[in-house]
């Protein structure tokens, strides 16, 4: 009911990553399944001096809106790959936002070098879920070295948005999007991760 | 097959806009690109390279992007459909030739794509390069989505050829780096022989031959406004009191507050998709036909200057409104919600708007650095042990400006590309002490030669340091005329950097490899000693992009560093290298240092500075 009134409006999904993460693929995902479903979907990337380890953001609107970005307070959906951009990002999100979150932090340089200290990942979360409608909080690390490779980690986070139910898009045209993007030979791993946080996602959807 | 190549007529992909671009000049018949890599543009040009070969396209990474429109102009006036791509900056340094080239012209058609990058999301400035189109009386076009991209670029073939000009396809980063779904065309097959016609009073721009075409560009102008009153990409939607004139990404933004606005059916807006020459009677109906108008779009008053112009050769009075501190920002890039409050205050309608969540203030920053094993590092490591806080750095663009960053902090003056040396040059003049210049491989092949050519002409004592890591890094690896890793293996460079420093007149030429820290410095040791003597010395630090080399050549790392129990704190490792894959950790038994393993990349770099760093052989 909650993501049919949402699809009405269309839906704002706003992803926060690290560089290196595969945010960028995890985005890329997400609209194609979206397409091969039917739904009108654009998205929206910033290559270039965003990598090299610093924030990458991406977005995805579904449905009938125009607007490649999102706007502050916007975010229906948040995909954070990481806890400190998972807060960091909260300015794009409102109290009726849901959010999915790797926990496990990459701490950044500036860190090391004695600039500012990395948050307490228990308090983030705390914060993030007092802020946000619905936060699933999952280790998508330890999830994807189950599945076989900790780089698959990304798609941890999708199949969990994915188990949501959020976006009404069947689990066939995910697991299509996942056989588009990726060689064959890491069809297997990408796939059980994608199954691990789908059931993590479907459990407290 | 490239998935560009796709023959699937009507088939719909999720393309990125560089993408479209790509396929709607392969629908186009494109015959020849040239391009000199820029975000966001980069795509384009890095597209191609993979597909040309397959697809009958000549393809080349020019030097800069001067010559990438020198060369794809050759093209088009033998007859063959040409496109050169580059960042806004681009169109700066390219804007010799497109200025002339525009009362040249061409036979065939010629896109020259403009991507402008407002928000600074990669640039040094996000000047407005609509105005070039206005400079130079060429026509332009301005998509919204990847799909406008493909039609535009199918559309400004047409334009081109059927007026002998180039076209300007002018986009947003929003635009290049947005991916939707594009209806794919039909391919044409076969490519086009070039063919070319002397004719010199028509194509050797003397001063006799440019008055001529002067007045002919001014003729053609005249037959462009007649395209821009029709184009289809020129529409005015609604029939309601309250007119909004917008381009590009912007007219996503309005279509989206005006439906959340509810106020579909109080405005009309003018959507331009040609906006040069712009179309001054449809604009004159439209105003005539509203009560009031908002002008909607970012950057300079571009569009707002052409209404108010139009609004006044009317003699109409009506309020006219669009950039100021009320309006709309001149500065960054729109997005809805900046368009909803603007147009809720200009057409006094209440507006909703969610209420954003604050994040915490205190977050550490995580700005983007220098890889882990990156060779300019060590250099800059160097450096700044033998020449210290003394020295004036100017710097330029590439991976390696992200030296201005602490702990490196290398990096004290850059205006654009190639702007290191000549810079250097100046300031040796006027300043009392050393200065020591920094550029890239890629970018002292794009516009750093000419500098020390000059540098070495005045007899200027500075030091160049040339950053040769074989690739144009910060775009995606692109080759440059150096390069000497490609998939092949490792080969001949075309142009070596060295030869081509001494060729210049350079007599004080050294090159070292960074990651051995001990060379490196003993080299900066002398070269401190003979600038004394005054005149320029080239240093060429010379260790290939570790992400490129492991990516042609699939080299293995065969190796990491730890920190052993030997490590006494004195965190110089941190405050003095700042490598990424350093750790500092404190918790209930103290602190420590470590590398985290998975991010080293077996540089040995602070091994060289640390006897407490050890190798592990993996």
């Amino acid at each position: 009911m909650t993501t049919q009134k949402r699809m009405d409006a269309g839906l704002r999904i706003f992803f926060t990553g690290v560089g290196g993460q595969g945010t960028l693929l995890a985005t890329r995902m997400v609209g194609e399944a979206a397409l091969i479903q039917g739904l009108n979907v654009t998205m929206s990337e910033i290559h270039g001096m965003a990598q090299r380890g610093g924030v990458v953001e991406s977005s995805i609107v579904v449905g009938d809106i125009a607007s490649p970005i999102i706007a502050d307070g916007q975010a229906d959906v948040m995909l954070a790959f990481e806890p400190l951009e998972a807060i960091r990002a909260l300015g794009k999100c409102h109290a009726g936002t849901t959010a999915v979150v790797n926990t496990v932090p990459i701490v950044p340089f500036t860190v090391a070098a004695g600039q500012g200290q990395y948050p307490d990942v228990q308090d983030v979360l705390e914060d993030l879920q007092e802020s946000l409608a619905k936060v699933v909080a999952l280790d998508a690390v330890t999830l994807a070295r189950e599945a076989g490779n900790v780089r698959a980690a990304n798609m941890v986070v999708v199949g969990a948005f994915a188990g949501l139910q959020v976006l009404p898009v069947e689990r066939s045209a995910w697991e299509e999007s996942v056989r588009r993007l990726l060689p064959p030979k890491l069809h297997d791993v990408n796939e059980r991760a994608f199954a691990l946080g789908f059931d993590a996602g479907r459990a407290v959807a | 097959m490239h998935e560009l190549l796709s023959p699937d007529k009507g088939g719909k992909r999720l393309l990125l806009g560089n993408e479209a671009i790509i396929r709607g000049a392969l629908e186009a018949n494109v015959g020849f690109v040239a391009a000199y890599p820029g975000t966001p543009s980069s795509e384009i040009i890095d597209g191609f390279a993979r597909l040309g070969d397959e697809a009958g396209v000549e393809v080349e990474y020019s030097v800069n992007e001067k010559v990438s429109m020198e060369s794809a102009c050759a093209a088009a006036i033998s007859g063959v459909r040409s496109l050169c791509s580059m960042k806004h900056v681009g169109l700066n340094v390219a804007a010799d030739a497109f200025m002339t080239l525009a009362y040249v012209g061409v036979k065939a058609g010629m896109v020259i794509v403009t991507a402008d990058d407002p928000s600074l999301h990669s640039s040094q400035n996000e000047q407005d390069n609509r105005f070039y189109a206005k400079m130079a009386h060429v026509p332009m076009l301005e998509p919204a989505t990847p799909q406008q991209a493909k039609e535009m670029v199918l559309a400004a073939y047409e334009i081109s050829e059927k007026f002998r000009i180039p076209c300007l396809l002018r986009t947003t980063t929003r635009v290049n780096h947005c991916r939707g779904v594009v209806e794919l065309g039909d391919l044409p097959s076969g490519s086009v022989q070039g063919e070319f016609q002397r004719d010199p009073f028509n194509l050797v721009v003397v001063p006799m031959v440019g008055r001529k075409l002067r007045l002919q560009l001014l003729e053609k102008e005249k037959g462009l406004r007649e395209v821009s009153e029709s184009s289809p990409f020129n529409r005015l939607e609604g029939s309601g009191p309250w007119g909004i004139v917008t381009s590009g990404v912007s007219a996503l933004y309005v279509r989206d507050a005006v439906r959340e606005l509810g106020i579909e059916d109080k405005v009309t807006v003018l959507t331009l998709g040609m906006t040069y020459p712009m179309p001054e009677r449809l604009m004159g109906r439209f105003l005539q036909s509203v009560d009031r108008v908002f002008v909607v779009e970012e950057l300079e008053p571009y569009l707002e200057e052409a209404v108010r112009n139009t609004a006044q050769k009317l003699g109409l009075g009506l309020p006219i409104s669009g950039k100021g501190p009320d309006g709309i920002p001149e500065a960054f890039e729109l997005d809805s919600l900046k368009v909803k409050k603007a147009l809720g205050r200009f057409f006094d309608v209440p507006v909703e708007t969610p209420t954003p969540l604050s994040a915490p203030q205190d977050l550490p920053p995580r700005p983007p650095n220098l890889c882990p094993g990156c060779p300019h590092r060590a250099t800059y490591y160097s450096v700044k042990k033998i020449f210290g806080e003394e020295a004036v750095y100017p710097t330029d663009i590439g991976c390696y400006t992200l030296g201005l960053l602490p702990p490196l902090q290398m990096a004290d003056f850059l205006i654009c590309m190639g702007s290191s040396v000549s810079t250097a040059g100046g300031f040796s003049r006027v300043l009392d002490r050393p200065v020591v210049a920094f550029i890239g491989d890629s970018t002292f092949f794009h516009s750093g030669m000419t500098g020390l050519v000059n540098a070495v002409t005045h007899n200027r004592n500075i030091l160049l340091v040339i950053l040769d890591n074989g690739t144009t890094a910060m775009t995606g690896h692109q080759p440059h005329p150096g390069v000497s890793i490609t998939a092949a293996g490792r080969v001949e460079p075309r142009v070596d950097v060295e030869q081509v420093v001494r060729g210049c007149g350079v007599q004080r030429v050294t090159v070292v490899n960074p990651l051995n820290v001990k060379k490196t410095q003993a080299a900066l040791e002398k070269i401190r000693e003979e600038m004394k003597e005054g005149g320029v010395s080239v240093l060429i630090s010379r260790s290939p992009c570790p992400l490129f080399e492991r990516r042609m050549l699939g080299t293995k790392q065969r190796v990491v560093f730890q920190v052993t129990d030997a490590c006494d704190l004195c965190r110089d490792c941190l405050s003095q290298l700042g490598c990424p894959a350093f750790v500092w950790e404190r918790d209930a038994g103290g602190e420590c240092v470590r590398i985290n393993e998975t991010l080293c990349n077996g540089c040995a770099v602070c091994a060289q500075l640390c006897d407490a760093v050890k190798p592990k052989k993996l």
